[in-house]
């Protein structure tokens, strides 16, 4: 933690000799720490080089995956196809948001009237937990518009959905398990307040509960954020789609490279961001203890 | 106060603001409170003690509706004089939970809420009071128990003391008429039961009607009009706190305050 230097204890504070010797010991310690893990990452990557560049192969692999010239023609294309997927991922993400946070609120329903919901809440998370997403899109994109309910819906449509029913499954768990680490007292506290089941449910106990996972709701979120890619299955024009379709006219793999990238560049911050929040809480509950 | 204002306070201790017949609650096989009959007046500050187990917490969940007693019924009295059976089924249990204040052994402050929103919760979203209008009512009340400087504070950065008195004020915020406080300094340092005993002073002396269950016997002696003592879910004697201190009638009454007095009798 940073003291304003301005404030009285900041001035007040004089670490002894005992204290200074240490911190130049830690700070020595640090630098050549630092030093180690710069060196052994040159060496490492100048290892992992070499024996790229010095396998036989590598100048086909690198003709027919990394070419530049090819990848700049396809990034156009590529690049629109991200976009679809950056769009699907958006309305999933708010769909999944309702219907797993009502999933999960079914869940952990008390009383026996609400018995049948229960157990349907339970079925449906344990069914779309164990099923394969590749399977949910072909039965939902292929198998669903066959009931002719809707008119024509895009492929990109029935992706959405699929990704909805199977992560929606994921994140009810993840608030259930929230919403159950919220000690009793605090709706205890809330009911005696006056307050509804419903207002308690949503003042007090779904705040705190989504408090307590946000970690884990960050990291379906990032796997959602590649999962996308998969409703290229269905004909969507995506950027795994668009990528296809440039190999198969180019003969080239960069394309799916370069897809790959985009797709790594687009979660990336989020992955950052996630890992940070996650530190953050950690460093939190471990207050006070060095190891 | 003045003359008439006295004997009208006076008057309507007569008349109970609650009124407990033949309460039975038990869990499983158990027998946790086993016929209790008890009246509170007006402005009366009635203080159960026990041991552990006797009743005491169980009798004021089942008072808040936080538990359904399983005999008997509970008879609420509006300021008006309109009588309520809290027991009935068809009764509104919000409704009558907003107009009981309850107090923890351990604060349950909300700890996602500002000391202030944790203090007006209650007026905004059950009586419907317009933020404004509500939080002018918290800090005055936050000023009144010395912590309006810490109205924006989450209730983490407060001492335990300091957080049961925000607790309190979160009770009274809503001007309940009956205020129930179970154990409220069991879990504070001795040096903080102080300042929260003395704010359960004043609120007597502003005419609440408290109904409490305390482990400290000297606080009980201060502050009851009536002290009501339990055992295994049985009213065993109630009476003022010098009849109940110094010349119980009942053996079990004089064997519980004597173990107290010296816990290795």
């Amino acid at each position: 933690m940073t003291v304003d230097s301005n404030t009285p204890q900041a001035r007040a504070f004089q670490p002894s000799e005992l204290e200074l010797g240490r911190r130049a010991f830690r700070r020595s310690r640090g630098r050549r720490s630092l030093l180690v893990s710069v060196l052994s990452t040159l060496v490492f990557a100048g290892l992992l080089a070499l024996l790229l560049a010095g396998s036989p192969g590598w100048a086909k692999v690198q003709a027919s995956f990394f070419d530049l010239g090819v990848a700049a023609d396809a990034f156009p294309r590529v690049i629109k196809g991200l976009w679809l997927n950056v769009q699907v991922l958006a309305v999933s993400v708010l769909g999944v948001a309702v219907f797993g946070t009502l999933l999960a609120i079914t869940r952990t329903l008390r009383g026996a009237v609400f018995t049948p919901l229960r157990l349907l809440a339970a079925g449906y998370t344990d069914l779309f937990r164990g099923m394969p997403l590749l399977l949910v899109l072909y039965i939902v994109g292929f198998g669903v518009p066959g009931l002719e309910l809707t008119g024509r819906m895009p492929a990109q449509f029935w992706g959405t959905i699929a990704l909805i029913l199977t992560y929606s499954a994921y994140v009810s768990e993840v608030l259930r398990a929230g919403i159950e680490a919220v000690h009793p007292s605090q709706r205890l506290a809330a009911r005696s307040l006056g307050l509804s089941h419903a207002k308690t449910l949503r003042l007090v106990v779904m705040p705190q509960a989504i408090r307590k996972v946000t970690p884990a709701l960050m990291n379906d979120f990032v796997s959602m954020q590649k999962d996308v890619g998969l409703i290229s299955v269905l004909g969507a024009v995506d950027a795994v789609r668009a990528a296809q379709i440039e190999v198969a006219s180019s003969y080239n793999f960069t394309p799916y490279v370069l897809a790959g990238v985009l797709f790594v560049l687009l979660s990336w911050p989020f992955i950052r961001v996630t890992d940070w929040v996650t530190a953050r809480a950690q460093r939190r509950e471990q207050i006070g203890g060095v190891v | 106060m003045s003359q008439a204002e006295l004997q009208s306070v006076e008057r309507s201790t007569a008349s109970p603001v609650l009124r407990l017949e033949g309460v039975v609650k038990r869990f499983g096989d158990h027998t946790v409170l086993d016929g209790i009959d008890l009246e509170v007046g007006r402005h009366e500050v009635v203080v159960l003690i026990g041991a552990s187990g006797s009743g005491k917490s169980t009798l004021l969940k089942t008072i808040n509706l936080l538990e359904q007693v399983d005999d008997g019924r509970i008879l609420l009295s509006g300021k008006a004089g309109d009588t309520l059976d809290i027991t009935d089924p068809r009764v509104d249990a919000d409704r009558v939970r907003a107009r009981i204040g309850v107090v923890f052994q351990h604060y349950n402050l909300f700890p996602h809420m500002r000391v202030l929103d944790n203090v007006t919760l209650a007026a905004r979203q059950v009586l419907r009071t317009s933020r404004g209008d509500a939080e002018r009512t918290g800090l005055a009340l936050l000023d009144r128990i010395g912590l309006a400087e810490k109205a924006r504070e989450y209730p983490d950065r407060l001492s335990g003391g300091q957080q049961q008195r925000v607790a309190i004020a979160r009770a009274i915020a809503t001007d309940p008429e009956l205020l129930l406080l179970d154990e409220i300094t069991s879990a504070l340092d001795p040096q903080l039961v102080g300042e929260v005993l003395d704010l359960v002073r004043d609120l007597k002396a502003q005419g609440a009607t408290i109904v409490m269950a305390t482990h400290e016997m000297s606080f009980a002696r201060r502050v009851a009009d009536r002290v009501v003592y339990l055992k295994d879910g049985r009213l065993i004697e109630q009476g003022p706190p010098e009849q109940i201190f110094d010349a119980p009638l009942r053996e079990e009454t004089k064997a519980f305050l004597s173990r107290l007095r010296d816990p290795f009798e």
